[in-house]
């Protein structure tokens, strides 16, 4: 019996060997039916009581926002409690700190798409969802900032009466390119990873308004290989698009402040900071999301403490980046030779204003992520939602840390000023969690939260090959045996 | 598997297989057989699978690289004509020449990004031929197993090589566990 054992046959597939077998990313042996309905379900069922008691309020605060922009708009931006010497107060913080978060969606599905990191499949789509509606938030602030919202349309590039181009020099509006391009190529990712799934949903659809709405979004799919083959260099080549853009994106955030004179801004080290700051501070609200939709739908077996694990090591990661930055900037303060930027540095550590968020900051972004170091820890739920709100809040701090405090205290004392908001700013900050929040729910009742087909892809038996190794392991056991 | 109405030739025959396996041995039997109208269904891209049924690579990435190349080039016209011809604007002291060119690169390279994801998007949508909302497949319940868990083959009958019985067959020798015949929309 042990002759028919041939050489090939020794040659085991890497994964089948006891030993060094890797987690598997779909726990308890999952068919792809139970994924398709597991995730389905979500949608075609009827919502659990907690969506509405989320809902519900989520409505009502973005409604407040909504609220609050008419006000802005038919009294003018004297009603933010910005003015000089900070002309950039919430509004710009709330930008930046919005903006970040989506970076941790277009990270997911594009660098651990090109670095091929499988576990990505189960948490792609939500952090997606969660870039785009992240955007939104962002976008409306620079927006209403302009103060004249009906002549937003200045930003565009196109001139003006006086026959007056953009300042094409200006990192303003390296901004509204970088951002109106990461949120036009995000919501083109997006869909194109959707098609496949809105086929299944077409597919599985019962009433005749689902089906012909899933249908007409799913333009048709038919799953053939003759289309897969298209759609998986579409995939990669958006992937490939996708990483230097979002590295660009917080690049260019950061150039609006590290571009300009102030001291406190004018640091080289602000683009890498920054989106080490902003994959951090994405992570965080992709846990902060993801933690209770997993409860919620009973999706553990997809999104597996190995995702969560893998995630809080991350946040570690860039957190200690982030850290790092945080000191170099307070090194580079004491040995450089500029004595405005020492004295900048030494305001918003020892004697300013603010110095209170800065130590908020501190606390939350460095020291609070270094419990994940411990492996014990990354494994209890509890732990790592508390920290990822500390760091949700710690980014926030972060924003408001370089803005008030770089030019609250300008040059000439008598250009001093504190900045606090208005009760105007803060609601319109809540509104604009509302807003996101109501997109987010809507996004968990209507369409497939986890990609199903990208699922499907990383199980063990959708390798082509993966048959035919369990036959010859078999077959090898039985040699064994006989 | 026994009905015998064979009078009418079909659009095509939809076979189910048992699983990626033997999906991808099939395709290998249908590709050495020389047909040339055909496609397997899978809930997920198999991978190798291009291989198996004889296909190259997708030329979708020199779309790309044209639609990118339109971007750059729609930015330094729109930067450059604007800024040195039509209006320049001189702020901060900062002309527009050879000089000042980084302060232009983050458009270049934005609009490059932007106008290589459109070209993916149309690229894809015009090389697989979609949106297209109606085909004669949907009009099979076997198929629409392609979105849950179905290994489905497809061989069409416009096939030089295709013939009803020889062909349903070819397709039960090569292992298919479910057959369909799959009838045109009458119209």
């Amino acid at each position: 019996m042990s002759q028919t054992v041939t050489n090939a046959e020794h040659n085991v597939h890497p994964s089948d060997q006891e030993g060094i077998a890797r987690e598997p990313l779909v726990l308890n042996n999952r068919s792809m039916s139970w994924i398709t309905n597991r995730i389905c379900g979500i949608v075609e069922n009827r919502q659990p009581l907690i969506w509405w008691i989320l809902f519900v309020p989520s409505v009502l605060l973005a409604g407040v926002l909504g609220f609050t922009l008419v006000y802005l708009v038919s009294t003018g931006v004297g009603i933010w409690g910005n003015n000089q010497p900070v002309a950039w107060g919430w509004a710009i913080v709330n930008f930046v700190f919005w903006i970040g978060i989506g970076h941790a969606g277009t990270l997911i599905s594009a660098i651990l798409f090109l670095t091929r990191q499988k576990w990505r499949t189960s948490v792609n789509r939500a952090s997606e969802a969660m870039t785009l509606f992240a955007v939104v938030c962002a976008g409306i602030y620079p927006g209403f900032h302009v103060g004249r919202f009906w002549m937003v349309w200045f930003l565009a590039p196109v001139p003006n009466a006086n026959a007056i181009w953009q300042n094409f020099k200006s990192p303003l509006l390296w901004d509204v390119f970088a951002v109106s391009t990461y949120f036009t190529v995000s919501v083109i990712f997006w869909y194109i990873g959707l098609i496949p799934d809105l086929a299944t949903m077409r597919d599985r659809a019962v009433t005749k308004v689902r089906k012909f709405l899933y249908g007409l979004f799913a333009l048709g799919w038919r799953g053939g290989n003759r289309q897969w083959r298209h759609y998986e260099m579409g995939y990669l080549l958006l992937a490939a698009l996708s990483t230097p853009l979002v590295l660009s994106v917080h690049s260019v955030v950061s150039f609006d402040f590290a571009t300009s004179i102030v001291p406190g801004w004018h640091t080289t080290i602000f683009p890498p900071y920054f989106v080490a700051g902003a994959v951090f501070g994405g992570f965080a609200m992709v846990l902060t999301l993801m933690l209770p939709v997993r409860k919620l739908y009973g999706l553990e077996d997809m999104i597996t403490p190995k995702h969560i694990d893998n995630m809080a090591k991350i946040i570690l990661l860039t957190g200690t980046i982030v850290g790092y930055a945080y000191i170099m900037e307070l090194f580079i303060s004491y040995y450089g030779a500029n004595k405005f930027e020492k004295d900048a540095f030494h305001l918003r550590i020892l004697s300013g204003h603010y110095t209170w968020a800065y130590f908020c900051m501190f606390f939350c972004n460095v020291i609070s992520p270094q419990i994940f170091w411990f492996a014990k820890m990354r494994k209890n739920l509890w732990v790592v939602f508390i920290i990822a709100n500390f760091v949700n809040a710690g980014m926030w701090f972060e924003r408001f840390v370089i803005i008030p405090t770089s030019v609250s205290m300008d040059f000439l004392p008598g250009q001093w000023g504190f900045y606090s908001p208005s009760i105007v700013e803060k609601w319109m900050f809540l509104g604009t969690f509302g807003l996101f929040l109501s997109l987010f729910l809507l996004f968990l009742r209507f369409l497939p939260v986890i990609a199903i087909s990208e699922v499907k892809g990383v199980l063990p038996e959708s390798d082509p090959h993966h048959h035919d190794w369990e036959e010859i392991k078999a077959r090898r056991n039985a040699a064994h045996r006989g | 598997m026994s009905d015998t109405k064979t009078s009418p030739i079909p659009f095509a025959f939809v076979a189910e297989f048992e699983n990626a396996t033997e999906l991808y041995h099939a395709a290998e039997h249908v590709r050495d057989e020389g047909f040339k109208r055909w496609d397997v269904h899978t809930p997920y891209p198999v991978h190798g699978m291009d291989h198996a049924m004889g296909l190259g690579k997708s030329w979708l990435s020199a779309l790309v690289l044209a639609g990118g190349t339109t971007g750059f080039l729609t930015a330094l016209f729109l930067q450059f004509f604007t800024q040195i011809s039509l209006y320049p604007t001189i702020v901060q002291g900062k002309p527009a020449n050879l000089s000042t060119i980084p302060a232009f690169f983050p458009v270049l390279f934005e609009l490059t990004i932007l106008f290589s994801a459109f070209s993916v998007l149309f690229g894809l949508l015009i090389v697989i031929m979609l949106p297209r909302w109606n085909h004669p497949l949907f009009n099979s319940e076997l198929f629409k197993k392609f979105s849950d868990d179905g290994f489905i083959l497809v061989i069409e009958s416009r096939n030089r090589k295709f013939d009803v019985e020889g062909t349903r067959a070819f397709l039960e020798k090569i292992g298919a566990k479910r057959i369909e015949a799959v009838e045109e929309d009458p119209v």
